[in-house]
């Protein structure tokens, strides 16, 4: 189960919202071993794509070893799809490298209501897992 | 004389280094470099490079903080004391 406070919720949602047609996506940094999200960072979509989404390498360095200098671990890694489902595609299944992660599927394909799911992607089986919104 | 490198693995690949977070090696090159950390850690050389030798498409390498794409690839010569950091690229559809 992915626990998240509606803060960052409510900051994932505005951001693929704002990203729209394009994919947004980004990280929920926490204290390493908690599984507790507790910063938000926003990545930049070096794709700039309606259909892909890419971290830019040189911004995920940075932010790496933010997390590193603060042990902290990605939480959660989320996206958005602007025309389909919330939930994992193939790609996304095959390019998941973080086994610890919560990854956060957003769907940005209906105007007045964003789909938020979440599943755990472990060597290419996908887990969709209750969201409980606290706070 | 031989140079050393540390090398930063990511959490995915630390199957290969017995969960080593960051392992020596040696090498005059990045190509060297990975053969020579395939010599003790088998298999991790298979998932950073392809057959052709060129590096993976989503695979970040990173020497002394920059992107080796924008260097020489896994041609760009190393000299000891340098820091090289793996990680994996964060993408999807």
């Amino acid at each position: 189960m992915l626990r998240i406070s509606r803060d960052l919720h409510d900051q994932i949602v505005e951001h693929a919202r704002r990203d729209h047609p394009d994919e947004a996506c980004g990280v929920l940094a926490g204290p390493a071993g908690s599984d507790r999200p507790a910063r938000f960072v926003p990545m930049m979509n070096a794709e700039r794509s309606p259909t892909f989404y890419r971290f830019d390498s040189m911004e995920q360095l940075r932010v790496w070893r933010g997390m590193d200098e603060r042990d902290e671990e990605p939480v959660v890694i989320y996206h958005s799809h602007t025309a389909t489902e919330a939930r994992p595609s193939r790609t996304d299944i095959s390019l998941a490298s973080e086994p610890t992660a919560h990854y956060v599927l957003v769907s940005t394909r209906a105007p007045d209501e964003t789909e938020f799911r979440s599943f755990r992607i472990i060597d290419g089986e996908v887990t969709e897992e209750p969201v409980e919104i606290v706070g | 004389m031989t140079m050393a490198i540390e090398v930063g693995i990511p959490t995915i690949l630390r199957t290969y280094t017995g969960g080593e977070k960051a392992v020596e090696g040696s090498g005059q090159t990045l190509a060297d470099l990975f053969v020579d950390l395939d010599s003790r850690y088998t298999g991790l050389r298979d998932r950073l490079v392809g057959t052709d030798g060129t590096l993976n498409r989503f695979v970040n390498v990173y020497l002394n903080d920059e992107d080796v794409r924008f260097l020489g690839g896994p041609e760009t010569p190393l000299a000891d004391g340098d820091v090289v950091t793996i990680l994996p690229a964060v993408a999807g559809g």
